[in-house]
Order: C-alpha cells, then sequence, then structure tokens
C-alpha cells in the first residue's frame, strides 16, 4: 500500500478553522443566534474548536452541540450497523441558525441525514454547513457554506481526519 | 466496535465486547427516549412481531414501544388467542409470519431453545425473550446497562443474585452477562433452589443471605415463581420470606451505597418489603426505563445489514 498522503498537518488544521471562523462570523452578524452543531466522531471535536474561536472574535459565549445522525441514514440496510454516539443539544434550536460541522463532506448524506435529525429538536432559521475537507462525489443536492480545503478524490480514496489522539499530530491523510 | 449478528438467543455466545456494544448504543437511545420527539426513523418500513406464546406484559409492551420508536410497524401475537390452540406447529406459526414479510421476531415461549429453532426455519431476525428456564438476554443487558450506568463500570462489583435461580432464565443469562463483564456473581437461596451445580458457571453459591449481601453491591433479586414452582421445592411462602427476603433489618448490614434491583413483577412483601422496594436504593422502575432503551439497541443492531460498517 503506497504510503497516505498528508494534505493538512496541524497549523494547517487550525488556519483553516480559523478562516471558517471568520467568515462563519462576516456572515452572521448576530453571534447571539448562532449555534454550533458537531457530527461525531471528528465533526464535534471540530466544533468545539471553531466555538472556541468564535467566542473570542464574537466576544460571547458560542453554545457546541453533539448530534449523532446514524439513526437517520439511509444506507441502515446496505451495512452492519454503525457505532451511535449520545446526542447532546443543551440549547434550543428554534430561531437559530445552526452551523453543522463535520470533517470530511463526501456524499452529503451524512448532512441529509443531520437536517433530518435536527429537524426533531426544533425548526432552526438557518441552517448552514462547515466542513473541513470537500472531497467533491455528491450525490445530493448540498452543498457547503464554508470549507477548510477543497480536495479532489478518486472515489476509492479514504480521507482520513485525526484530531486528539495521544502523542500523535492532528493531521488530515490521503490513503490511496 | 461493531456487531455482525443477525439474531439474539442468548447472552452465553456474545463476547464481551458484544455485550459493551450493545450497552454503547443504548446509551444513545436513552436519550432519545428524553427528547420532545422520542422516535427516530432507524427502523422505518420494517415489520416486527411479537411472538408471546406465554403470558407477558412488561416484556412485551417493551418490546412494542422499542419497535414503535424506531419507527417499524409491530404486530402483536399472543397465545391464546392464537391458532395454536388450533394445533399449528410454532414451526408454522413462523412462517406464516415470515409470508407477511416480517423483518423480526421477538419470541418468549416455555420451552428451552424455541429461538433457536426459529432462527433455523425462517429467514427473519430472532430476538429471544425469555425461552423457559433458559435464558432471557434483554433482560441482562439491560440490568447490565443499570449497574453500569450507577457504578460506572461493572468489572470487579459485587453482584449478589438472590431467589429463586433454578428456575430462572433471567439469573442465567446475568451470570453469562455479569461473569463475561468481570463481575463476581454470588448466587443465594434455599439449597433447593440454588444447587450448587451452578458453580460451574463461574459463581460463587451459598446458602446464607446475610453473608451474600455483606460485600454485595449490586443486590439482585428474583422473584418467587409461583407458576414454574413445585410444592416440594421450600416449605412455605413465609418460611422463605423469613429467611431469604430482604426486609429493613437484612438491608441495614449491607454496605451502604448497595443497590437493589428485580426484574418484576415484584412480589411484594415476599421476596422483598414494600417500603424497600420503593426506596432510594431501588434501582426497579429504571430497569423499566432502561429496558426500552436496551431493546431499542437491539433491533437496532441486527437490524444492520452484512458488509463493513465504515461508510463509503
Amino acid at each position: 500500500m503506497p504510503e497516505p498522503t498528508v494534505i493538512l498537518n496541524a497549523p494547517a488544521i487550525q488556519r483553516a478553522l480559523t478562516r471558517i471562523a471568520h467568515e462563519i462570523a462576516e456572515r452572521n452578524e448576530s453571534g447571539a443566534e448562532v449555534v454550533l452543531v458537531g457530527i461525531p466522531l471528528m465533526g464535534d471535536l471540530l466544533a468545539f474548536r471553531l466555538g472556541k474561536i468564535l467566542s473570542d472574535i464574537w466576544k460571547l459565549p458560542v453554545p457546541v452541540g453533539t448530534l449523532d445522525v446514524s439513526m437517520h441514514r439511509d444506507d441502515l440496510d446496505h451495512r452492519a450497523a454503525p457505532t451511535i454516539h449520545p446526542t447532546v443539544m443543551p440549547f434550543d434550536v428554534t430561531g437559530r441558525t445552526v452551523v453543522l460541522v463535520d470533517d470530511v463532506f463526501f456524499t452529503g448524506r451524512t448532512t441529509r441525514a443531520a437536517m433530518d435529525a435536527l429537524n426533531d429538536f426544533g425548526r432552526p432559521k438557518h441552517i448552514q454547513l462547515a466542513v473541513l475537507i470537500d472531497r467533491g462525489h455528491r450525490e445530493l443536492p448540498i452543498r457547503a457554506d464554508f470549507v477548510g480545503k477543497n480536495v479532489p478524490t478518486a472515489i476509492t480514496e479514504k480521507v482520513r481526519v485525526r484530531l486528539d489522539i495521544p502523542n500523535q499530530p492532528d493531521e488530515v491523510v490521503l490513503e490511496k | 466496535m461493531s456487531w455482525n449478528r443477525k439474531h439474539l438467543l442468548d447472552i452465553e455466545s456474545l463476547t464481551a465486547d458484544e455485550i459493551v456494544t450493545v450497552l454503547d448504543t443504548a446509551r444513545a437511545f436513552k436519550l432519545v427516549g428524553e427528547r420532545a420527539i422520542k422516535k427516530v426513523p432507524a427502523l422505518r418500513g420494517k415489520t416486527v412481531v411479537n411472538l408471546f406464546i406465554e403470558p407477558s406484559t412488561r416484556t412485551r409492551i417493551s418490546f412494542e414501544l422499542a419497535a414503535q420508536r424506531l419507527t417499524a410497524d409491530i404486530v402483536n401475537f399472543s397465545a391464546d388467542a392464537s391458532s395454536f390452540k388450533k394445533g399449528e406447529t410454532l414451526k408454522d406459526t413462523a412462517r406464516n409470519l415470515e409470508a407477511l414479510n416480517a423483518d423480526f421476531i421477538v419470541i418468549r415461549h416455555s420451552t428451552s431453545g424455541a429461538p433457536h429453532f426459529l432462527s433455523r426455519v425462517v429467514n427473519a431476525s430472532i430476538i429471544n425473550a425469555g425461552d423457559g428456564a433458559h435464558e432471557h438476554p434483554t433482560q441482562a443487558l439491560l440490568d447490565a446497562f443499570t449497574i453500569r450506568e450507577h457504578k460506572g463500570k461493572i468489572a470487579g462489583l459485587n453482584v449478589t443474585i438472590l431467589g429463586d435461580i433454578l428456575y430462572s432464565r433471567v439469573a442465567r443469562s446475568n451470570i453469562w452477562a455479569l461473569t463475561k463483564l468481570g463481575a463476581k456473581v454470588t448466587l443465594c437461596g434455599p439449597s433447593t433452589l440454588v444447587p450448587k451445580t451452578f458453580e460451574q458457571m463461574g459463581c460463587r453459591v451459598t446458602h446464607d443471605v446475610d453473608e451474600a449481601i455483606r460485600d454485595a453491591d449490586i443486590i439482585h433479586l428474583l422473584r418467587i415463581q409461583h407458576e414454574r414452582q413445585r410444592k416440594t421445592m421450600f416449605p412455605g411462602i413465609g418460611e422463605y420470606t423469613n429467611l431469604f427476603g430482604l426486609n429493613k433489618a437484612r438491608l441495614a448490614k449491607t454496605k451502604p451505597d448497595a443497590l437493589i434491583m428485580h426484574p418484576g413483577p415484584v412480589n411484594r412483601g415476599v421476596e422483598i418489603d414494600s417500603e424497600i422496594a420503593d426506596c432510594e436504593r431501588s434501582l426497579i422502575l429504571e430497569q423499566v426505563t432502561n429496558g426500552l432503551a436496551v431493546r431499542m439497541a437491539v433491533l437496532f443492531l441486527l437490524n444492520g445489514g452484512k458488509g463493513p460498517q465504515e461508510v463509503a
């Protein structure tokens, strides 16, 4: 197997997040209406990091939630049951702007499931999407509002995001 | 963490990892039950049949609600209203259910091994909801879930199961689950109901209730099953209550953080004093809440198809 290619190293990930945070702040003038909702396993870690940067920009705490979308997936019949993570939504989403945060944007099916799952918690005023990597190959008419890096990939390749692993630097790699 | 089984027939054949997968999955489903909208579409379009050839209220209702909260359709099939009275065999009944495109059959039967038999003759996923005195896997899973939630772990805990062990599928499934997860299990009750042969399952057997519960972290009481009891197993209910019933005096001699469990239905005043059943150390009603989450998790995991867990 060929060596995986590093797409983003730790400082590049941090720079991408800072830029996304500024773009979110530019798009949403009133920070008080914005909540971040991360999709596990990596999206929630990214959401907490983005929340920290945004809190500094807006000088107010930005609420962050975790939304597991496995129960709303459309491919449950075609795979072994996915690992489910607890959903923690410590705020009301109704009337607010929800920024969904995920690590890799691929077919769009996770985002669709996330929008369905979000529905059970209320009616957001807007839903926006922030992703660290957009690797293409969309199967649904969904696009991201904020992208850390666009990476053209072959469908057979895998993009792995590694964050907060003890004794390992954060990185995003492309596996052939 | 991955699950590749089609049926849940017993705890004996599960690995510790598989048990933990169910418990972790159930944690997420318990949170669903706390939302304003308690329903998710994971089993949309699927059909679950509750095939209860032995009376049951709480397990049947628990499975029914679990299926509904996953957006499955559910049909109840009970012994008295069924064709069994007209002489149809279990295999024919199951095949008929399958002809209705049932995806899951939840079966309770008075004969041990009935779910295993069904799993060989039909294509649907089979869930054992209690077979004779053999196993009751979802009960053991919900008990393990409840213990883990309160104690933070299961390994190393002292769990005492007290009462009618011999006739209890709950005891057998619990012994398998708890020993696989590293708990130290003590069984206690009259020698006629707790034979020493249970030591072969990796637990300790004693007939002295005060000694059995002294160091227990969990005291798990079992119902005296009047319907399965032969008259000769112990002299009388009064004597059982005197010798083995959990009362205030006995509870006072246990660890202050020892918790009380009971799979229900409770015989108040027989295996447990009425006021103890309602005290803050009793987890009896939480077991019911957790049972729903665990059964949702089991249905969800069994619904998974073949192939890798990773999404494309």
